[in-house]
């Protein structure tokens, strides 16, 4: 599904990514770990098309196109969805209004018929239980005066609705509570099967007891120095960082 | 300059025996002696402060004239606010059209009468009251319209009457030559009343006409009103307008004044709050694209202790476009505990567009809040990044962010059907933006 190949990025003239290798198939989950600074929100970023990431080498192919002559918003119809780290507050949009939108312009996208006010309630009314979201964010501007928790639920519930086939979590358990994160991790089970494929993003292993993954990659000055599977996370919770960097 | 001071002194001497309340002494006296301060002010230069930024030299280029006549058929959809239920008083080329109004038999707590009628039958109620707020040596807009009004509406609401409905005043350009219209408004909310006002300009046409309007609002203790002012002229047309509003004890004071079309348009807001515990709220959104220039001057009167005002003024330009933003509060010596807020955000969407703003406070008493705060920014290329990482392409990005940027003003709109006409008028205005009534569900 996502195959990257040797993938420089710079930032402000400044190389991030230098030379990173992944391949992820349909209906695997990927946990990349690492360090602050290894380079994570990067590849988040460089993934969904953020301007500002400058790609100076290396490949992005997304089934089978090239995924980094795609617009942000074209990746999206594609089906790459970005649970951010640092979700935006948008004054003055509907909530409920920005989300039919995306759902349709995908739809318009893929040549399908558009969903009418009917379709849409109840599509969402069905994704609010899955992340225990209350009804009433839904009528609120996107995300403004939402805590945390409710920012991050609101992602996850975006995700359910929009039904990616790559969903890219950056770092979705920073600042959530156990519960908030249970609750999280239940939002992106749900939605597991052989067809979709998951990049978790995280700092810490704890989120990786509740969304367990295929593989894990530890991340670390731009490229991944070892991968492995679950144990590789609980390795790294023992041992901290500092030992992958100095062997790197 | 001379000229067209000649000009408008020769509009006075051919229509004065047709304007409202001709023949009565006091009128007569007032119009001459604005006429003679208008001749010695001419309009307002830009060495004046207040007009730093505005250069209304072309006003003064050409002569525009009174209509002699009242137009029949102005091919304007008068249900421009959808059915909304109001007591509606049409104007056209700024004369009052019977034929058009739907003044809906307002009944005896409330009375809307065009200017020569008001005249004919209240006219000692007129000498009481006409021109007692506004002050006719303000500038050469000011006299001219005391000069020169030619129509208008006076409306008078008793003491404790509610109206059901608004009482809607509209104003119709129906395309013919260049047109001047002064328009003078006179309110009286009685004490203890509530009522919204609507004023509301349009045109048939992209035609070039010169609308200066006077608007008094007197607020009696513990009423309440609430005026919006919807400007939609054309973008060739020169709107001058002046509010003038004093609150008594008690009593509260809302305005809405939207800003969308003209060349030139210039709002004066000035609000007395001659009382203890008057509170007023005013809220603006302005637009202009291309040449259009828009300029809004506010200045709130913390005379009396114990009063409130806030206001929140927003702004999208984009081509050309200049927008002037002005506001000032003067906070009196013995207004103790009075509380002022005020805030004005603009939004540039072209390089080339600009804005002047400036608060000013004054304050001379000591136990006070008061705060102010202004931006000019762009758009936020976060929340651009956002929406279209969900599919949204950028120019509906673009859109609901230029939307969400005025929605807060929208939504303070407490009259439904002025608030979906507001939307939409938005959605004209903004390229991109589907099914936009679909955004009020909301806040």
């Amino acid at each position: 599904m996502l195959e990257i190949k040797d993938l420089h990025v710079s930032v402000d003239g400044k190389e991030i990514l230098k030379g990173l290798n992944l391949s992820v198939d349909a209906g695997q989950v990927h946990a990349i770990m690492g360090p602050n600074g290894a380079g994570k929100s990067t590849l988040s970023y460089v993934l969904s098309g953020r301007e500002g990431y400058h790609v100076t080498d290396g490949s992005v192919t997304y089934k089978g196109r090239d995924l980094l002559a795609m617009e942000t918003d074209e990746r999206a119809c594609e089906g790459i969805f970005l649970a951010f780290q640092y979700p935006v507050e948008i004054p003055g949009v509907n909530s409920s209004y920005f989300l039919k939108a995306a759902v349709n312009a995908r739809r318009r996208y893929r040549g399908e018929p558009e969903m009418n006010a009917m379709e849409f309630m109840k599509l969402t009314k069905e994704k609010m239980q899955v992340v225990e979201m209350k009804q009433e964010l839904l009528a609120r501007s996107v995300n403004e005066g939402f805590s945390g928790g409710e920012k991050k639920r609101n992602e996850i519930f975006q995700m359910a609705v929009l039904e990616p086939e790559l969903t890219i979590l950056d770092e979705t358990d920073s600042g959530l509570d156990i519960d908030a994160l249970r609750i999280v991790a239940g939002g992106v089970n749900a939605l597991r099967n052989e067809q979709r494929s998951m990049i978790v993003v995280t700092h810490y292993q704890r989120l990786l007891d509740y969304i367990r993954p295929d593989h894990v990659h530890v991340l670390a000055d731009g490229i991944i120095v070892k991968s492995g599977d679950e144990k590789l996370a609980l390795e790294l919770e023992e041992k901290g960082y500092s030992w992958l960097e100095k062997s790197a | 300059m001379n000229n067209i001071i000649e000009h408008y002194r020769g509009e006075h001497a051919a229509t004065k025996d047709r304007l409202p309340g001709a023949g009565l002494d006091w009128l007569d006296t007032s119009r001459d002696a604005a006429l003679t301060i208008f001749g010695e002010k001419g309009f307002p230069a830009r060495g004046m402060e207040d007009w730093k930024y505005t250069n209304v030299r072309p006003i003064e280029k050409r002569p525009f004239r009174l209509a002699r006549e009242t137009a029949s058929d102005a091919a304007i959809d008068t249900r421009l606010c959808g059915d909304m239920a109001c007591h509606r008083i049409v104007f056209v080329d700024g004369r009052y059209s019977r034929h058009l109004s739907e003044p809906g038999n307002p009944s005896a707590p409330i009375t809307v009468k065009d200017l020569h009628t008001a005249l004919l039958e209240d006219a000692d109620t007129l000498e009481a009251h006409l021109g007692k707020i506004a002050d006719v040596s303000r500038n050469g807009f000011s006299a001219l319209n005391m000069a020169l009004m030619n129509d208008g509406a006076c409306i008078s609401i008793a003491d404790n009457a509610v109206p059901e409905r608004p009482i809607h005043l509209m104003f119709l350009s129906s395309g013919k030559e260049e047109i001047t219209s002064q328009t003078r408004i006179l309110v009286m909310a009685g004490a203890g009343s509530q009522a919204t006002i609507i004023e509301s300009y349009h045109s048939a046409t992209g035609n070039v006409y010169f609308n200066n309007i006077t608007t008094e609002i007197r607020v009696a203790a513990d009423a309440s009103v609430e005026h919006y002012k919807l400007q939609h002229e054309s973008n060739k047309a020169f709107h001058i307008a002046t509010l003038h509003v004093e609150q008594a004890r008690d009593s509260t004071f809302t305005s809405f004044s939207v800003s969308m079309g003209a060349q030139l348009a210039r709002n004066d807001i000035n609000i007395w709050m001659n009382d203890e515990g008057a509170n007023c709220d005013l809220y603006g959104l302005y637009m202009a694209d291309g040449r259009q220039h828009t300029d809004f001057h506010t200045r709130i009167d913390h005379a009396s202790p114990h009063c409130n005002s806030r206001e929140i003024y927003k702004g999208i330009l984009d081509g050309h476009a200049r927008a002037v933003f002005n506001g000032q509060v003067h906070i009196h010596p013995d207004a103790q505990k009075s509380a002022a807020e005020q805030t004005n955000n603009n939004l540039l969407l072209s390089r080339n567009a600009e804005v002047d703003t400036k608060p000013q406070l004054e304050i001379h008493a000591d136990d006070v809040t008061a705060s102010h705060g202004a931006t000019i920014g762009q758009l936020d290329d976060n929340m651009i990044f956002y929406l279209r990482s969900r599919g949204l392409d950028y120019h509906t990005a673009h859109a609901l962010l230029v939307y969400g940027f005025a929605h807060d003003i929208v939504e303070k709109m407490t009259i439904e059907p002025l608030r979906h006409h507001l939307q939409a008028t938005l959605a004209g205005r903004i390229p991109g933006l589907d099914r936009p009534h679909e955004l009020a569900s909301g806040g």
